[in-house]
C-alpha cells in the first residue's frame, strides 16, 4: 500500500534535490571529497591513539591531511582495483614518514614511533577508503551510488566516533587509576602502562580496601542491591499481574499513575524523606536506604513485569483455573515459571539501578561505616586524596555492572526495551 | 481508592476478580503512596513554611543531672535549657526517682518528693533560656555507689515546643522569594537549554548509532554492548572520569587540544561560562543516547523488509528510503522517546551536580532545590522551588498523555 506513494513522493524528490546535489554525482568530485574528509578522520584517530600510546606529541596537519586525502580518494576512483589501493598505501606510508605528510610528529619522537604511525596512518586510510570508493564510478554517477558512497563513509565514521566517545572516558578511568599523580601531572597524554611495576601497579586498589574501607562498602551496595530487587519482586510480581490480567475498576487509571509516579523526579522527594528521617531517626540508617530504593524501583518494575505478563497466552492460564487451581495459584506455578526471562532481565535491571543509586545515598548516609559503594566514592573527591584513588573507587564500582551486563546483554537490552525507560 | 466496590449488576466471579486485584495491588498502592505521595504532599506544606536546615529539630528541654558538693551541701543538680535560641517551651516538668540510699533534706520549691519519687513543674522555659533545680541530700552508705545510682535512673523531661513543621504558619515569601531576582531566571533558562539540546542531542545521536548497528555483521553484538557502557555505568564513575579526563591542569583532553594546536592555553571546561553548560549537556547526550540507541535499534528491528524491497524496485535512492519509509515508521517511537527523555532531562540532578555542582552557569532547578536547602540552609526556598519542577512536570505529563500516549498505547 506503501509502495505508489513512496515511489510517488521519491519521484518528486529526486527532481528537486538533484539540482543542489548534481555537481557532486561525479566519481572525480565525490572521491576526493570522501577521501580528504576520510583521512582527516583517520589522522586524527592515528594522533590521538599514537599520542596516548607513546606519550610522545603527534598531532594532524589539517590542510594536508585534506590535500593528500582529496589525492588518495581520486587515486581510487580513477583505478579502482586492489593494486592502485596497494600503490596508494605505500606512498601515503612513503608521505606521512616525511615532512610534508599529514601527521606533524613532536622531535623527539623516535623513528619507530613515526614509522609505526606512518604504516597505521595508511592501513587506516585506504583500506577503509578502497571500500567506500570501489562500488563508484569514475565517471558521472547515478544518485544511488552517490548517496551509498555516503553513507559508506558515514558508516566508517560512525563506527570511529562511537567506539571512541564510548572507549576513552573508560581508558581514561582505568589508566588514572593505574598510575601516580606525579606521573600524571607530569605528561597527562602517556597512557601507556608500566608493566615493570608488578603487582605495585594495583597499589591505589590495595589502599583503597586496607585504608578506606572499600571492602565494607562493596558489601553494603551488594547486599543492599540484593533486598532491593527482592523487596521489589515482592511488591511488582503481583500487583503487575492484577494490572495485566485481572479486570477491575481504575484499570487503565492505574497503568498510567505507574508511568506518572516514575515520573517523579527523586529530587522532589528527596527533601521531605530528608526531614521525615531526619525526625524519626532513620537517616544514616541502612534500614531507611533499604525502605527507600524499593520504592524507586517497583514503579519500573511493576511497569517492564505487566507488559511481559500481558504477552503471555491467557489460555494456559485459564486451563489452569479450569483445572481448579485458585489464581494465586496459577500465578505461582504457571506464570511466574513462564516469566522466568522477564523476572531475571528485571532482578538484573532493578539490581543495577540499586547498585548505581547516588542521591538518596549522597544525602541519607553521614555515617562513614555505613556508605554504600557511590557514596564511598563520592567521599574521596576532596584535594588530600590523591585522583588515582578516585578512578581505583569509580573502577570497583563500574566493573561489576559490567561483567553483569556483558555476561547477560541478550536479557537486558530485553528488559530495557521491554516498555521501560528510566533516566 | 482501596475500598472500590465494583457496578451493580456485575457477577459474583467478576467481583471476586476485582476484589483479588485490589488485594494483589493494595501493597503497592500503600507502600508507593507512602513514600511517593506523602512526600509529595509533604513538599507543598513546607514550601509555604519559613523553615531552614536548622528548625528540623524541634526545641526540646534538655537536662543534664549531677551529683555535687559535699557534707551538707551534698545535693542532686538538674540543669536545664531549651535546645532552641529563640523559640519559647511551655509546661516543661521534669522527674526522677530517686534511690533509696538518698535522703531528701529540702527541695526547689517548685519540685514535690513523694516516696522516691521527684516531680518539678518548671512552666515556660525561654529561647535559649537555662534553669537549675537543686535538691539538697543525704548520703547512706558508699558515696560511690549512690552516686551511680542516682545518675542510673535518668530524669525524663517534658515540654511543648512550637514545632514549626507542625505548626499553622504560613507564608509566600520563599515563592515571592525565588521569583524575584534575575536568578530564577537564569536558572529557568540553562534548565531549557539543557534539557532542550540534551533531549535532541541524545535522539540524534542515538539514531545514528541505531543505523550503524541496524545490519548484521560479526561484533555486532560486542559494539551493541560497548556502546551501552555509558548508560548503564554508575554516574559517578562516568561524571569523576570526565572531570578527570577535561581537568584543566592535569587532563588528557587539555593536553590533547594544545598539541593538536587547536588551543593555545588550557581550557577550564567544567568552570567558565558558557563552555561549562554546553559541557554538562554533551554529558547528558553522551551518556543517554545508548538509551535511545537501543528503542530505536529495536523499533528498527521490527520494521517489515518487504517495503524497502518494493522501494529498491522503484528506484528510491538510500536517503529517500530512510526519509520516506524509515523515519516516519520511528516516528511513533521517536515522539516517545522525546518526551520521556525531556522530562527525564529536566529532571536531572545527579551529572550536573557531580560535574560542576551548579557552578559556572550550570545550575538547574533540580540543582538549586539542593543549593537552597543545603547550601543556603533554606528548606522552605528549596521546597519552593521543587514546587515549582512538580508543576513542570504535571504540565509535561498532561501533553504526554493528551497528546503522545494514544498512539503508542502506553
Amino acid at each position: 500500500m506503501t509502495r505508489p506513494i513512496a515511489a510517488r513522493r521519491g519521484a518528486r524528490v529526486e527532481g528537486r534535490s538533484a539540482g543542489f546535489f548534481a555537481p557532486f554525482h561525479h566519481g572525480l568530485v565525490c572521491g576526493p571529497l570522501l577521501g580528504a574528509l576520510w583521512l582527516l578522520t583517520a589522522a586524527v584517530t592515528v594522533a590521538v591513539t599514537a599520542s596516548f600510546a607513546s606519550g610522545m606529541p603527534f598531532a594532524v596537519s589539517i590542510w594536508r591531511a585534506l590535500l593528500w586525502g582529496a589525492v588518495a580518494g581520486a587515486a581510487l576512483v580513477w583505478q579502482p582495483g586492489r593494486a592502485m589501493a596497494v600503490v596508494v598505501a605505500l606512498a601515503l606510508a612513503l608521505i606521512s614518514s616525511l615532512p610534508v605528510g599529514p601527521l606533524r610528529v613532536g622531535a623527539d619522537a623516535t623513528a619507530v614511533h613515526r614509522a609505526l604511525a606512518a604504516v597505521g596512518l595508511a592501513a587506516a586510510t585506504v583500506w577503509p577508503l578502497w571500500i567506500m570508493l570501489r562500488p563508484l564510478p569514475f565517471g558521472h554517477s547515478t544518485r544511488h551510488e552517490f548517496e551509498d558512497a555516503v553513507i559508506r563513509f558515514l558508516t566508517g565514521f560512525g563506527y570511529v566516533f562511537f567506539s571512541a566517545i564510548v572507549a576513552i572516558p573508560f581508558y581514561v578511568m582505568v589508566m588514572t587509576s593505574l598510575k601516580n599523580q606525579s606521573e600524571l601531572i607530569q605528561n597527562p597524554l602517556d597512557f601507556s602502562i608500566d608493566l615493570s611495576q608488578g603487582w605495585d601497579l594495583f597499589r591505589s586498589y590495595s589502599e583503597l580496601f586496607t585504608n578506606f574501607g572499600f571492602g565494607s562498602y562493596l558489601w553494603t551496595s551488594f547486599y543492599i542491591s540484593v533486598l532491593t530487587v527482592l523487596l521489589t519482586l515482592a511488591f511488582s510480581v503481583p500487583g503487575a499481574y492484577a494490572v495485566a490480567r485481572l479486570r477491575f475498576r481504575g484499570r487503565a487509571m492505574f497503568s498510567r499513575s505507574i508511568l506518572l509516579i516514575y515520573m517523579v523526579p527523586m529530587i522532589v522527594l528527596a527533601l521531605p524523606i530528608y526531614i521525615a528521617f531526619s525526625m524519626t531517626g532513620l537517616r544514616n540508617t541502612i534500614f531507611g536506604i533499604v525502605m527507600i530504593y524499593p520504592v524507586t524501583t517497583i514503579p519500573v518494575a511493576l511497569y517492564m513485569l505487566q507488559g511481559y505478563f500481558r504477552g503471555l497466552p491467557a489460555e494456559i492460564e485459564e486451563a489452569g483455573l479450569m483445572d481448579g487451581l485458585s489464581r494465586l495459584a496459577v500465578i505461582w506455578k504457571i506464570t511466574l515459571p513462564l516469566s522466568l526471562p522477564a523476572l531475571a532481565s528485571v532482578s538484573l535491571y532493578v539490581f543495577m539501578i540499586a547498585w548505581n543509586e547516588f542521591l538518596l545515598a549522597f544525602m541519607l548516609l553521614d555515617d562513614p561505616s555505613k556508605f554504600t559503594l557511590t557514596r564511598g566514592i563520592a567521599s574521596l573527591n576532596s584535594s588530600e586524596i590523591p585522583r588515582q584513588h578516585l578512578m581505583a573507587g569509580a573502577v570497583i564500582a563500574t566493573v561489576p555492572v559490567m561483567v553483569l551486563f556483558l555476561g547477560l546483554e541478550r536479557f537486558m537490552t530485553k528488559g530495557l526495551t521491554a516498555g521501560s525507560v528510566k533516566g | 481508592m482501596t475500598t472500590s466496590e465494583p457496578p451493580s449488576g456485575t457477577g459474583p466471579l467478576q467481583r471476586r476478580e476485582a476484589r483479588l486485584a485490589w488485594g494483589l495491588l493494595f501493597p503497592t498502592v500503600a507502600v508507593v503512596s507512602a513514600v511517593v505521595l506523602l512526600p509529595l504532599l509533604a513538599i507543598f506544606w513546607i514550601s509555604f513554611k519559613p523553615i531552614g536546615l536548622a528548625d528540623l529539630r524541634p526545641p526540646a528541654p534538655v537536662v543534664r543531672e549531677a551529683l555535687r558538693g559535699s557534707g551538707e551541701e551534698m545535693r542532686v543538680q538538674y540543669r536545664i535549657r531549651n535546645s532552641s535560641q529563640d523559640e519559647a517551651l511551655s509546661a516543661v516538668t521534669l522527674g526522677d526517682t530517686l534511690p533509696d540510699s538518698v535522703t531528701v533534706l529540702r527541695a526547689d520549691e517548685r519540685c514535690t518528693v513523694e516516696g522516691g519519687r521527684l516531680d518539678c513543674d518548671i512552666g515556660t522555659l525561654e529561647g535559649g533560656g537555662r534553669d537549675e533545680i537543686e535538691i539538697f541530700v543525704t548520703l547512706s552508705g558508699d558515696a560511690d555507689t549512690v552516686e551511680e545510682a542516682i545518675e542510673a535512673s535518668l530524669p525524663a523531661i517534658t515540654g511543648s515546643g512550637d514545632n514549626i513543621l507542625t505548626n499553622l504558619d504560613f507564608t509566600w515569601n520563599n515563592f515571592t522569594r525565588i521569583f524575584s531576582g534575575d536568578e530564577f531566571w537564569s536558572v529557568l533558562g540553562v534548565t531549557v537549554f539543557y534539557t532542550v539540546f540534551g533531549t535532541v542531542g541524545a535522539l540524534v545521536t542515538g539514531l545514528f548509532a541505531a543505523m550503524l548497528l541496524n545490519k548484521e555483521f560479526r561484533g555486532q553484538g560486542i559494539l551493541r554492548g560497548l556502546y551501552l557502557f555509558p548508560y548503564v555505568a554508575p554516574v559517578i564513575a562516568v561524571a569523576f572520569a570526565w572531570v578527570i579526563l577535561f581537568d584543566p591542569f592535569s587532563g588528557s583532553a587539555n593536553a590533547l587540544l594544545i598539541q593538536m594546536g587547536v588551543t593555545d592555553e588550557a581550557i577550564n571546561f567544567f568552570g567558565s561560562r558558557p563552555l561549562a553548560l554546553i559541557m554538562v549537556t554533551v554529558f547528558e547526550v553522551w551518556r543517554y543516547f545508548p538509551l535511545s540507541f537501543l528503542f530505536i535499534l529495536a523499533r528498527m528491528q521490527s520494521i517489515d523488509t518487504d517495503m524497502y524491497e518494493a522501494a529498491d524496485m522503484d528506484g528510491a535512492s538510500p536517503f529517500q528510503k530512510f526519509w520516506y519509509l524509515s523515519l516516519p515508521q520511528l516516528l511513533g517511537i521517536l515522539s516517545v522517546l522525546f518526551l520521556l527523555r525531556f522530562i527525564w532531562t529536566f529532571n536531572k540532578f545527579d551529572d550536573i551536580f557531580l560535574l560542576t555542582g551548579g557552578n559556572a552557569g550550570t545550575r538547574t532547578l533540580t540543582v538549586n532545590v539542593y543549593e537552597q536547602a543545603f547550601a543556603v540552609s533554606d528548606i522552605g526556598a528549596g521546597a519552593a522551588v521543587a514546587v515549582v519542577i512538580f508543576c513542570c512536570l504535571v504540565l509535561f505529563s498532561f501533553l504526554f498523555f493528551r497528546y503522545v500516549s494514544q498512539e503508542e498505547g502506553l
